[in-house]
């Protein structure tokens, strides 16, 4: 018997998804380094969410393996595979409505791991100001920029080690994307990597290292956000 | 002016106990979405175990109150009990099902109480120094309603700080905003599940054991509790606790008042506030819509088809059977038969719209007991003919179905189930506390067949014929157009409503067809038995038809007939021993357990493939 | 008399102060397939939702085949002669195919309350007829809920076409299946607008399907309506390129 062991931080391999009888993943495949921030980049409805979804447990996937630090975890529920250190930040964002911003980020809150110095409401204040004007506002209240920000630093509030965001960049005006890049890299500073989804070309070369392009629900093309391919990206992702 | 006073401290003071029920049910409800119908029966225990630590107790200034305490700490134990070893276990079968396990529960509390405190009603202990009355402009209100109206907004204030303040009460809302989320987040739901139904069930146990100097403890409580707090939370609006105590206020004052101008229905009222509520807000007072919550929708069932040959042969050798009976049975074997028939009837109704219409009625026995009471009702005062009455009782339910199926309509799922159940308890009440038209408790005697149909083997014959024709009809019914447009409704509203279907209408009209041949049943039973009791439409004897339904499956035509073959043998068995509920209850519960996905899907299907024509 | 089956005039939309429609205005002749396409939150569903009366609109006017049908619910809707398809196909998954498109028949007939006739043989001729038409017909007898999922789809096209429609609304309709799947679907489409002289309005994100099968496209952005043409016109327009390659405009 081999055990791969190695040293990706996050290894998904040959995952397979279903929606009902709909298969939404083919095959999917991918490895991320510690430190790394990598983007998958795909149209709607390439399967880049339930990829996320599959990882996180949301989603059970009919077969294939996910290893995080060498852990297999395509079958733990969500609530351990945040334990062990992955954090979500969820595509439409869902904020609990009723909640203030600071009982938002209590939901999140997870010990601190070692040698990290744990996030708290305060440190995550400074990275996002407009959040700590308004923290005793409920979530619902929110603009649709500062719940992007919320969620962010709700999924912080846990202390990952590598954080999962769905489509950060969609339905923001400039200036916040301006902010988000500015945020993620912060992050990257941190020693936090990421895993992003994204139709949002330039703001994915702004923060990242390495893109996976994905269609149909399968990996086409890989390569360095530098070296993309532009035929590739217009054949995949662009009109 | 006193007078009004003290009636509207009255109020406040019986909402008190319907606030600390109805706002431990929506708690558990909100984070597990569990309809807990065990929950009258923690607070009936709640009152017995208050009289029982308030008695063994040492008397003191304080003893009275410790054991209110304990009472409520017991009861929330329970509840912890009952989540962990029972409850766990069935979070992923059909909402039913779950159901079906705290009814069970219901049962065997019932059973147990029995036992431990007797059938006899129990008069609570007063408080110490709490004991006498006040004086409020010449009217008295005893000292201790107004223990009992400062303790409810001391809890809603308490359940507050719990649920804004603490890390464990965030927890909890976000739960019940978005569990799935709350997953993500790290959070393990498991102890949280736990925890909320220990609150839950303690807030059950305290209002019966604040309520014991008041109203005592009886047997009757269970059911009658779970009834009001279920309207107090569709009225209120599932999951707001503000919601829960501002509803049970204005039912609390509604009996207070209520009483002085309808003095026998005051649960009439209640319908009344709620009706208005629906119309106006359907989620309640204080309640948001709730987002359909997009989970495993059940598997469909499966496609009809029109009775093989195999089956028809089988159904005519049943015929022959049936016909040939008389010849050998007993007459006490005979009225079993009939007793069958009847329920099964009843139970094709309850299958009609559970089935094909996907509507779970917590509550058939309004109709079946209506159309036994209209029926009783009818040759009791205006002596009709049995004939006549057998033509008019079941129109008569049937309107009554339309008017609670309206209501019904109007809601989905779970909350339709609630519904049901409560008005199916309204109308228990009313033939049971209108004692001067109804007879009350002594039910109404002497109502025999017209002299041609009073031979056993004639009636015999007669019933069958209704019963066996009621049911093919029904059955005619699942395969004419309504039949069908009733399982689009079902199976996809989306697509009912884009192809220009009014699904509500098609419900509501399948309500009142239900009410029309549970009538029938309910007309023949009077006849059968001579006589009819206000048991004939409680809550269990809707749990029976339930019970037999899915006893026979929920995905077979003969599912009905069989389920109440079962169901009448096994309950004419086991009825002849002590706590028989008890051991009724724990058949549903190791059922539920045993087979979690449906009790006759697999035996259901391995009986189909018998009677499927060969290919 | 115009040949327009629908017409959309300043429609605006907006929740809780934000507004996801605003000021969307366009056309669709009969004969024409429309494509509507937009990044996500470009307000695309809530267009389409206001259009087929799952959602009533604040501002604006929608007239379906000369008829004003603002705020009328999706089964009044369907009575001005509007098909609907959906992103995740909803079907009856307990009746065969065949008494799937049977149960539109029945509602166009205004036959649902009917407690006398037997449906398996209400209707069957024209029900098959459209089976055919949407190349299923050797399933007519199989449930719904065993189908696969393209097939299924195909089931709900032809429930979609039962009331004989003017005009078909389609969510997403190549959502869930393959590419060669994809392609048939709309080739299929394509031959019923044509033989049927109906209009369809179409949401897609396969870039394939909507540049090489539509007559015409509306770009959706942030809740408006940013362009509108031929496949040719708007793939060569600079500010729809601005929002598919995700550079903010200059």
């Amino acid at each position: 018997m081999t055990d791969q062991k190695n040293n990706y931080l996050l290894d998904v391999t040959d995952l397979n998804s279903f929606y009902g009888k709909a298969q939404i993943l083919f095959d999917m495949t991918l490895r991320i380094n510690r430190g790394e921030v990598v983007v998958l980049l795909g149209r709607n409805g390439a399967g880049k969410t339930t990829t996320f979804k599959s990882i996180m447990g949301i989603v059970k996937p009919r077969s294939g393996k996910v290893r995080f630090k060498n852990k297999e975890i395509q079958s733990l529920p969500p609530f351990k595979t945040c334990g062990l250190g992955l954090g979500y930040v969820p595509e439409d964002r869902r904020v609990f409505s009723r909640l203030t911003i600071l009982e938002n980020l209590e939901v999140g809150r997870q010990p601190a791991r070692q040698g990290r110095p744990a996030w708290t409401a305060e440190r995550l204040f400074e990275l996002f100001p407009n959040l700590a004007e308004r923290r005793h506002q409920n979530g619902g209240n929110l603009s649709g920029g500062e719940q992007q920000m919320l969620t962010i630093a709700r999924t912080l509030m846990g202390n990952p080690e590598m954080i999962i965001l769905d489509e950060p960049s969609e339905g923001l005006a400039p200036v916040i994307v301006d902010q988000l890049a500015a945020t993620l890299l912060k992050l990257k500073n941190e020693k936090v990597s990421i895993l992003l989804a994204e139709q949002n070309l330039s703001f994915a070369k702004r923060v990242c290292d390495r893109a996976y392009l994905v269609y149909q629900g399968t990996v086409c093309h890989e390569s360095t956000l530098a070296e993309l391919d532009n035929d590739q990206y217009e054949k995949y992702c662009s009109l | 002016m006193g007078f009004y006073i003290v009636q509207t401290l009255t109020g406040l003071s019986d909402a008190s106990s319907l606030f600390l029920v109805a706002c431990g049910l929506s708690l558990i409800f909100g984070v597990s979405r569990i309809v807990n119908m065990a929950h009258g029966s923690f607070y009936m225990v709640g009152a017995y175990l208050a009289y029982f630590f308030i008695d063994k107790l040492p008397q003191g200034p304080f003893h009275f109150w410790i054991g209110i305490l304990l009472s409520a700490l017991a009861v929330g134990l329970i509840g912890m009990i009952v989540e962990v070893f029972l409850l766990r276990r069935l979070y992923h079968a059909p909402e039913l099902f779950i159901l079906f396990a705290t009814f069970g529960i219901v049962l065997i509390i019932q059973d147990l109480s029995r036992w431990l405190f007797g059938a006899e009603d129990i008069l609570g202990q007063q408080a110490p120094g709490l004991s006498s009355s006040i004086n409020i402009m010449g009217s008295y209100i005893p000292q201790y309603d107004i223990a009992l109206i400062i303790i409810a907004p001391l809890i809603l204030l308490g359940l507050w700080l719990l649920l804004t303040k603490t890390r464990w009460g965030i927890l909890v809302r976000a739960a019940t905003e978005d569990r799935e989320m709350t997953d993500a987040l790290g959070v393990n739901q498991t102890w949280l599940f736990t925890s909320v139904f220990f609150l839950g069930s303690f807030l059950a146990g305290l209002g019966g054991a604040v309520q014991l100097p008041k109203g005592g403890a009886d047997l009757l409580m269970d059911l009658n509790i779970i009834a009001t707090a279920f309207v107090i939370v569709v009225v209120g609006g599932m999951g707001s606790i503000p919601g829960a105590y501002l509803a049970a206020v204005i039912i609390g004052e509604l009996n207070a008042f209520g009483i002085l101008v309808f003095p026998q229905s005051t649960l009439v009222l209640m319908f009344l506030v709620m009706a208005v509520v629906l119309i106006i807000r359907p989620y309640g007072l204080l309640g948001k819509e709730e987002a359909p919550e997009h989970d495993n929708a059940p598997a469909p069932e499966s496609i009809i088809r029109p009775a093989s040959r195999r089956l028809k042969t089988a159904g005519a050798v049943f015929l022959a059977v049936i016909l040939a009976l008389p010849a050998v049975a007993n007459t006490f074997q005979l009225v079993l038969i009939t007793e069958i028939a009847l329920f099964a009837l009843a139970c094709m109704s309850l299958y009609f719209i559970m089935g094909p219409g996907g509507m779970v009625s917590f509550g058939h026995a309004a109709y079946f007991g209506g159309g036994a009471y209209f029926a009783a009702l009818m040759v009791h005062y205006l002596h009709t003919p049995m004939e006549l009455t057998l033509f008019l009782a079941p129109l008569l339910t049937g309107c009554l179905a339309l008017i609670i199926g309206w209501f019904c309509v109007q809601l989905s799922g779970v909350y339709l189930a609630m519904l049901t159940l409560a008005f199916a308890q309204i109308c228990w009440s009313i033939v049971f506390q209108w004692g001067a038209v109804t007879g009350g408790d002594d039910g109404l005697l002497s109502i025999w067949p017209s002299a041609w149909a009073s031979n056993k083997i004639i009636f015999y014959y007669l019933a069958m014929t209704l019963c066996i024709g009621g049911i093919l009809i029904l059955r005619h019914f699942i395969f004419t157009p309504f039949g069908y447009t009733l399982r689009a409704c079902r199976d996809s509203a989306l697509r009912v409503d884009s192809i220009g279907i009014n699904l509500k209408r098609h419900q509501w009209f399948a309500f009142s067809i239900a009410g029309i041949f549970a009538g029938l049943a309910g007309g023949l039973y009077v006849f059968l038995k001579g006589s009819i009791f206000p048991d004939e439409m409680a809550i269990s004897r809707s749990f029976d038809f339930l019970f037999m339904v899915l006893l026979g499956g929920v995905n077979s035509l003969f599912g009905p007939i069989a389920g109440s073959a079962a169901f009448t043998w096994l309950h004419d068995t086991i009825s002849r021993i002590n706590l028989w509920q008890l051991i009724l209850g724990s058949i549903f519960i190791v059922l539920v357990v045993a087979f979690p996905q449906g009790i006759a899907g697999s035996i259901g299907s391995r009986l189909n493939k018998y009677f499927r024509d060969p290919a | 008399m115009t040949s327009n089956v629908l017409e959309v005039r300043q429609l605006a939309k907006s929740f809780g102060g934000v507004k996801a429609v605003s000021n969307v205005s366009f056309d669709l002749a009969r004969g024409q397939l429309l494509a509507m396409i937009g990044p996500n939150g470009a307000g695309k569903s809530t267009c389409f939702n206001l259009i087929n009366g799952q959602l009533r609109p604040d501002h604006g006017t929608i007239t379906i085949l000369g008829k004003k049908a603002n705020g009328l619910k999706p089964r009044d809707v369907w009575k001005l002669g509007v098909g609907r398809t959906f992103q995740i196909a909803a079907s009856f998954g307990s009746m065969t195919v065949l008494e799937n498109v049977q149960m539109a028949r029945l509602s166009y007939h205004r036959q649902t309350t009917s407690l006398f006739k037997s449906v398996p043989r209400l209707n069957r001729d024209h029900a098959m007829e459209l089976l055919r038409l949407v190349g299923i017909e050797d399933q007519y007898n199989r449930a719904c809920g065993v189908l696969a999922y393209g097939d299924v789809k195909r089931v709900e096209l032809a429930v979609a076409l039962a009331n004989d429609p003017k005009l078909l609304l389609m969510d997403e309709p190549t959502a869930g299946m393959g590419p060669a799947e994809r392609q048939e679907m709309m080739a299929l489409t394509s031959s019923i607008i044509e033989t049927r002289n109906i209009g369809v309005l179409f949401t897609e994100h396969d870039m394939d399907v909507v540049f090489g099968r539509s007559d015409r496209i509306i770009v959706l952005n942030r809740g408006e309506l940013v362009a509108e043409g031929t496949p040719d016109e708007v793939r060569n327009n600079r500010r729809v390129q601005e929002i598919y390659l995700g550079e903010e405009p200059v």
